[in-house]
């Protein structure tokens, strides 16, 4: 029951999404859009779940004096005044009944100046790291490793008002080796070339995973028996 | 050469520079343009341009989807695309129904709605000409049911509103009732999922801005399955400048990303330099190697 | 966290002396809440220095303050007006009145056993039984996904690779276009045959399975190129942020 219940599920729900498409009439049209909302109902149950196990963990720390875990007692606090600034929607107008976000609340102050400057700043430190790591990195190794260079070189300089100035010398009819041009021509063309094999094979992976887990060959998102 | 290593060369210096000093040329390379107030103006290309054609060629009062895919982890690249596509939307008298897939997205529909619709708009009504629906959870499921029923999860607006007392909500049955999305983000859930759940088994035109690590993974859609693509800093200010074009009075308003690509091409030359040196070292160092390697042999 | 103190002043005496020298332009904010931000950038910036306890403060702030935003948006957004309101609608007359008066519908009663189920991960009793509720997420996610992977990424990017190779613009011939149409189709050919492993990539399939690899390799090359003008761009916002709403250095 542990594991064939879910299987059945699993079979039942994709096959009716799958039918439902072909059939888009009473039942299959009907069911197939109540499974989609019941999905995404079922979304915000996981993100409790995160919640609570995210409290779990850190609670865990704190209770047995974990290493760093005065640094657990910044994660639930950050969680719990968020949570109650949330939950009460703690100032703004019109209060409770309004937005979530309402200019002036304090979730909505809360996101502003504490959520998006850790976020933000967070993906900005990539900056720094990915400058770092092309000039240790990125090398003409080999013929490949060269092919790669130059297009990122290409795209990095036609990107921008630089690479216009650079080749703009350049007579009409070799207009199309500007930098700028170059740059345009590699995103729409080869790359465009090289995503399009790799969607494809990615798609043939997703069809192929899809029948699998529909059939129920593949069973491993169920975890360990044990459990 | 080096104080520390004697025997270290200058080339070796170089080669083993400290991350920390190349942290302080990209920091640098960004703090003076933007102190600087360093812009440069952009010329839209065709991909970017073909979004300004399609809205500049709805009618009045056409109804567009504009779904906030995003949050602050990409809010420069991505905002100054939304601020710009609002502009445009309300100058071409578009109603805008805004919508997110991203919980980030729900603060950002309020913040841009407040910084530019109601600002520089005053005269738009909200409910008439532009409604805010807010963040729903489930990615390409909602986006499965609002194909072919948008009421079965918005029964309300964002404010709290019962979906069909907002004016502009009482006509609209699913997708198809819009004559554009706008999907603008790139991540997951984005344009990809809008392009496979809702452009394409719906019929209905999409386009869009990405940031500028997803624009590249979404060309293979454009034109025939995404009508254009507003890719990175660069692709938000190529729309802010066609939009000066067509509409000279947006000269004196906010460009944020015209006068982010000052810093950004700085930047961008910084790392080419550094690329630049790394390979130069690298030449040198396998040079020498491939010396010492015979001398080695010949002494043996 | 001597050093790391050091580190915090030295990043205070560089702001202090950006900011002298502008003096004058615009007054650096008095907003608490921007100073808070600031001091949050500032501290995940410390971070390039070197681990400390001004960044680690911050990341796991970050994580406490990021899982409970998304709780109270799917709470508000999705939980109250699509479940709560539609099992039993008089609940949410203090928080959403205008949805109060409307008709219960029992079918929800569905998801919500199912997301109860999807809880008990966290019972150190049961948590076999939130494998219905991700059954049913699995479910949903495969049978959605297979149709439309199948139509718009497998068989739409076809459809987009069967164009003529032989372009002709207004009564002649176009090198240009005819030459990027034959770079599209071969590089789709070449890079789907070099994904093919089910045959030794030798002779004639070796040699498109090269030109595979050239292709992405320009494909990297061109998201390298894109991924640092995003990671820049990202920056850019920060430094107007701390240079602009903070030390109020922007006109």
């Amino acid at each position: 029951m542990r594991r064939q219940i879910p299987v059945v599920i699993t079979f039942i729900v994709g096959s009716v999404l799958i039918i439902s498409v072909f059939i888009p009439h009473k039942p299959f049209g009907q069911l197939g859009e109540n499974f989609s909302v019941y999905f995404d109902i079922i979304a915000v149950f996981a993100f409790i779940l995160g919640a609570g196990n995210l409290l779990r963990v850190h609670g865990n720390r704190i209770y047995k004096k974990h290493k760093d875990w005065p640094y657990s007692v910044v994660t639930v606090a950050g969680f719990t005044v968020m949570m109650i600034a949330g939950l009460f929607k703690i100032g703004g107008s019109p209060g409770i009944t309004g937005d979530l976000t309402e200019p002036g609340s304090m979730f909505e102050d809360l996101y502003m100046y504490v959520f998006t400057p850790l976020m933000a700043t967070m993906f900005a430190l990539l900056a720094f790291y990915v400058a770092s790591a092309s000039h240790r990195a990125f090398r003409a190794k080999n013929k490949e490793a060269t092919v790669l260079l130059l297009a990122a070189f290409v795209i990095l300089l036609g990107r921008t008002p630089f690479g216009v100035e650079l080749t703009s010398w350049l007579p009409d009819p070799l207009s199309f080796l500007e930098i700028p041009n170059l740059a345009s021509w590699i995103m729409s063309v080869p790359n465009m070339a090289g995503q399009r094999a790799i969607m494809v094979g990615i798609a043939l992976g997703v069809i192929a995973m899809a029948l699998r887990v529909i059939l129920g060959v593949e069973r491993t998102y169920l975890g360990a028996d044990s459990e | 050469m080096n104080p520390d290593n004697p025997k270290m060369g200058f080339f070796e210096t170089i080669a083993n520079i400290d991350r920390r000093v190349i942290f302080l040329f990209i920091g640098f390379a960004v703090i003076i343009p933007v102190l600087l107030s360093f812009s440069c103006t952009e010329e839209a290309t065709p991909i970017v341009q073909a979004v300004y054609d399609e809205i500049e060629s709805l009618p009045e009062g056409s109804k567009v989807l504009i779904s906030f895919d995003y949050g602050p982890s990409t809010v420069p690249e991505v905002q100054p695309m939304i601020d710009a596509l609002l502009r445009h939307s309300c100058e071409k008298n578009l109603k805008m129904y805004m919508m997110a897939l991203w919980g980030t997205g729900h603060n950002l529909i309020s913040e841009s709605m407040q910084d530019i619709i109601e600002k520089e708009f005053p005269h738009k009504i909200y409910g008439v000409d532009y409604v805010n629906l807010g963040y729903k959870a489930g990615n390409q499921g909602l986006i499965n049911v609002i194909l072919t029923d948008m009421k079965k999860m918005y029964t309300t607006d964002a404010r709290g509103s019962e979906i069909d007392a907002v004016p502009m909500m009482v006509d609209i049955r699913n997708l198809k009732s819009f004559d554009l999305i706008l999907s603008m983000g790139g991540g997951f859930p984005g344009i990809k999922e809008w392009v496979l759940f809702g452009g394409d088994p719906g019929n209905i035109p999409v386009a869009g801005g990405a940031t500028a690590v997803s624009a590249p993974l979404l060309y293979p859609y454009y034109p025939r399955q995404l009508l254009g693509l507003l890719g990175g800093i660069k692709g938000a200010a190529e729309y802010e400048s066609a939009l000066i074009k067509g509409y000279p009075k947006f000269k004196t308003h906010s460009h944020p990303a015209i006068d982010m690509m000052g810093p950004q091409t700085v930047a961008h030359i910084v790392i080419v330099f550094f690329i630049v040196i790394g390979n130069i070292t690298f030449f040198i160092g396998r040079k020498r190697e491939e010396g010492e390697k015979r001398e080695g042999g010949v002494i043996k | 966290m001597r050093k790391d103190l050091v580190w915090l002043f030295a990043g205070i005496l560089f702001f202090g002396l950006l900011y002298l020298l502008n003096w004058g332009v615009k007054a650096i904010s008095t907003d608490l809440l921007v100073w808070i931000g600031a001091f949050l950038t500032l501290a995940i910036l410390s971070f390039l220095y070197q681990d400390n306890a001004f960044y680690k403060f911050a990341e796991h702030l970050f994580v406490g303050v990021s899982a409970a935003y998304w709780m109270c948006m799917g709470f508000w957004n999705t939980l109250v007006p699509n479940l709560i309101a539609k099992l039993h609608p008089p609940i949410v007359k203090g928080v959403l009145p205008a949805i109060a008066e409307k008709p219960p519908e029992y079918w929800y009663i569905i998801p919500a056993a199912l997301g109860i189920m999807f809880l008990m991960r966290l019972s150190p009793k049961a948590p076999w039984i939130s494998r219905w509720a991700l059954a049913f997420i699995v479910g949903t996610t495969t049978g959605l996904n297979l149709v439309r992977y199948l139509r718009s990424d497998f068989l739409g990017q076809i459809k987009s690779t069967l164009i003529p190779v032989i372009v002709v613009e207004n009564g002649s011939l176009s090198v240009g276009g005819s030459f990027s149409n034959i770079v599209i189709v071969v590089g789709v050919l070449c890079g789907l045959i070099y994904f093919f492993f089910s045959k030794e990539h030798k002779g004639l399939f070796g040699v498109a399975s090269r030109v595979g690899i050239y292709i992405l390799m320009i494909t990297f090359g061109a998201s390298f190129g894109y991924t640092v003008m995003a990671r820049i761009s990202l920056l850019v916002g920060r430094m107007r942020f701390l240079l602009g709403d903070w030390m109020g250095l922007l006109q």
